[in-house]
């Protein structure tokens, strides 16, 4: 059976060229970094290779840092309770404002720090599109204001939201603005410098990286309390043995996403829309957010009738991966949250499906795809208890 | 947690061939309709559980032989994930054949013990056991109305846990039973919140009313209270005045014994409280409301009363309905 890979907003697989780059480190040539002997040395060259391609193709300036984490949503974690250990404790500032369609990694945090240490936390809400409204910011944020925090794109929806504006106002407040730019890197440019953000987290698996390695952003002169004590490494941020194999690996498939850029927005994008053209041809089906304003690769679309789960069942079984959602809350019998925070019909809930593209796919991927996307919702629809099904010509 | 815990994510892996087969061709799959009734000569039955937005609902359609009640044939629509699906399909096979009555007998855990390839393999992970509930759920709704009455009569508990159906009662008492201190008691006692785990506190797949961390501290809370009134009062009830033990008895009515009777419609007075020429304590009661005239009020009525009395405050205690 063919296997289509429809859910690389929850991960990708790993670019030949990075994963080529990457096996030396393995086994070849391991030592420590921090080590002085010849072992070290080699891989301490690499890593400044690698670290020089990070602030290229992040915008970062010399004086910045980009710290390696093992994933964005340790990143996040450091943003939030750092923050907390640097602005909040024993200072006048208390709040925190972010939009309310984070990522579980950010509104998970908040909600710790709303709840253990009384952190005040306001949550912006998102139009029907799926993205904040810049004037809500305006009217949300004060003096008591210690950080402002904005996804750069939604991991469901795809949407991009205002960053630049979002930071601007933060620093108007003498406010630090965070951003989650996950689901941006590789699909969109990113230049952190350029947007003013002081602090961004990205990882490597969303764009063709390795798993289990990412980074943080942390503009020139801010500081951030460590929350992992223990070396120098890192000139002594985060402590922890670096992970060569991942940053040469990481900083690689940054690289090559940057370079093919251009090809994400122009075929990719193309593809994206054929599918959702194709789609949105079955009755009773509406796509969240404007495909313009959206990374290229992102479809959330809601099928009326048909569950979320029982749909990823049918194109499963034909092959192909999709994702009803956050791939973290997969076990969860929740619906999707963005439905709800864009105020859609209660029964429309549990009807999403969220279908991202890399450029690894082709156009006959898409076409057959779409084909059985239909195909599913026919069955299931005919199924459905809540959907008057009347059967269509395919 | 546990090893078993740690990694999440393939549920899928858990369900049986047979809810696998079922979810890809379900067999009782459709619906049933007023011609079909006709032509067999049957009343047709369709009842409705569940709602899309909470992200299951399912239907279920009856052909019933009103001269035997024998449901002769049952068909279902769903909207749910494919469990859902299975579940509805299993519980519409096995209605078919049964009398209404029979039916309704037909739980949840009924229908995942049918779905299971082997006995002791469950058929579906445990956060996948309310799809199942939900096909409890609908069996109640058509008996319901085929028989003309409300869905919550063939209810006279409060179920806590849905998936293995246990009741707020039966929880309680083995707590009190057991003298069980964790919710883990609770479930290796009862079974209650081994399957999805909605119902052991909130955040769970599902929000509940009941949750067992607030039952067991509750009910844990009570067993302390009341063991501190045992204390305080029963060494010494019998040497305390009429007046200070007439307070000491209202205390105990209005915590343990009033509320049961009040469920009734009933209530109690305490008329009088005499020492007797045998060393014992008569306490002279008269019921109000529904319980007076009642006859259970000279009978379990009485002897339940009299019973919490003398087990909390004294052994002397006689209570006397006048």
């Amino acid at each position: 059976m063919r296997e289509i890979y429809l859910d690389n907003n929850a991960t990708t697989m790993i670019d030949p060229e990075v994963f080529n780059l990457m096996q030396p480190f393995l086994q070849q040539t391991y030592g420590n970094p921090n080590s002085l002997h010849r072992f070290g040395q080699a891989t301490h060259k690499a890593l400044n290779e690698a670290l020089n391609k990070l602030y290229d193709g992040l915008g970062a300036s010399e004086l910045d840092d980009i710290i390696v984490t093992s994933c964005a949503t340790e990143s996040i974690n450091w943003v939030m309770k750092g923050i907390y250990f640097d602005e909040i404790l024993n200072k006048e500032k208390n709040e925190i404002i972010t939009s309310s369609v984070e990522h579980p990694a950010v509104l998970a945090s908040l909600n710790f720090l709303e709840k253990k240490l009384g952190v005040k936390v306001t949550y912006l809400p998102v139009n029907s599109e799926g993205t904040c409204n810049v004037e809500d910011l305006k009217d949300a944020i004060s003096d008591k204001t210690a950080l402002v925090n904005i996804m750069w794109a939604n991991n469901e929806t795809g949407m991009i939201f205002p960053i630049k504006e979002c930071a601007s106002i933060a620093h108007e407040h003498n406010a630090l603005f965070h951003t989650d730019a996950t689901q941006a890197v590789g699909k969109i440019r990113v230049n952190f410098k350029e947007v003013g953000v002081d602090y961004a987290s990205f990882s490597a698996h969303k764009f063709h990286g390795p798993k289990g390695v990412g980074g943080l952003y942390i503009r020139q002169g801010l500081k951030l309390t460590s929350l992992l004590h223990g070396g120098e490494h890192m000139g002594g941020r985060r402590s922890g043995t670096l992970n060569v194999a991942g940053i040469v690996g990481m900083a690689e498939a940054l690289r090559l996403a940057n370079l093919m850029l251009n090809y994400e927005n122009s075929h990719i994008r193309k593809l994206r829309d054929k599918l959702e053209d194709e789609i949105l041809k079955i009755d009773d089906v509406s796509v969240i957010g404007n495909r313009d304003n959206r990374v290229p690769n992102t479809i959330l679309a809601s099928i009326k009738g048909v569950e979320g789960e029982a749909m990823l069942w049918d194109l499963n079984k034909n092959g192909i991966a999709a994702s009803t959602g956050s791939a973290c809350a997969s076990e969860a019998l929740e619906s999707n949250p963005i439905m709800e925070a864009i105020g859609a019909a209660p029964d429309l809930a549990h009807t999403a499906l969220r279908l991202s593209l890399s450029r690894f796919n082709t156009e006959d991927e898409i076409d057959f795809a779409a084909e059985q996307i239909k195909k599913a919702a026919n069955r299931l629809r005919e199924i459905s208890s809540t959907y008057a099904y009347s059967p269509k010509e395919m | 947690m546990a090893k078993k815990n740690l990694i999440s994510g393939s549920i899928w892996d858990e369900y049986s061939q047979k809810v696998q087969d079922l979810m890809n061709n379900p067999k009782h799959m459709g619906q049933l309709t007023l011609e079909d009734a006709q032509k067999t000569g049957t009343r047709l039955i369709v009842a409705d559980f569940g709602a899309e937005s909470c992200g299951d609902a399912v239907r279920l359609y009856w052909l019933v032989d009103e001269k035997n009640d024998v449901i002769v044939d049952a068909k279902f629509k769903s909207f749910g994930c494919g469990t859902a699906i299975a579940s509805s399909d299993t519980m519409a096979g096995l209605c078919i054949g049964k009398t209404v009555d029979e039916a309704v007998k037909i739980t949840n855990i009924d229908v995942e013990f049918a779905m299971r390839d082997e006995p002791n393999t469950p058929a579906v992970p445990p956060q996948k056991m309310h799809c199942s509930v939900m096909a409890y759920d609908v069996i109640k709704a058509a008996a319901a109305q085929y028989k003309g009455i409300n869905p919550e009569d063939f209810e006279n508990e409060v179920i806590v846990c849905e998936c293995a159906r246990v009741s707020l009662a039966t929880i309680k008492e083995v707590i009190r039973l057991n003298d069980l201190k964790s919710v883990e008691e609770i479930t290796q006692y009862t079974k209650a919140g081994a399957f999805c785990k909605s119902c052991v506190r909130p955040g769970g797949h599902e929000k509940r009313e009941y949750y067992l961390v607030d039952i067991l501290a509750e009910t844990r809370a009570q067993m302390d209270k009341e063991r501190l009134a045992k204390s305080e009062f029963s060494d010494n009830f019998d040497e305390l005045t009429v007046v200070k033990q007439l307070k000491v008895v209202e205390e105990l009515l209005d915590r343990e014994i009033r509320p049961m009777l009040h469920m009734d419609g009933g209530d109690l007075e305490v008329i009088d409280i005499q020492k007797g020429a045998d060393r014992m304590i008569d306490i002279y009661i008269r019921y109000l409301g529904a319980c007076s005239g009642c006859a259970s009020g000279s009978g379990g009525t009485l002897y339940a009363i009299e019973n919490i009395l003398q087990e909390q405050l004294s052994s002397s205690i006689r209570v006397i309905p006048v």
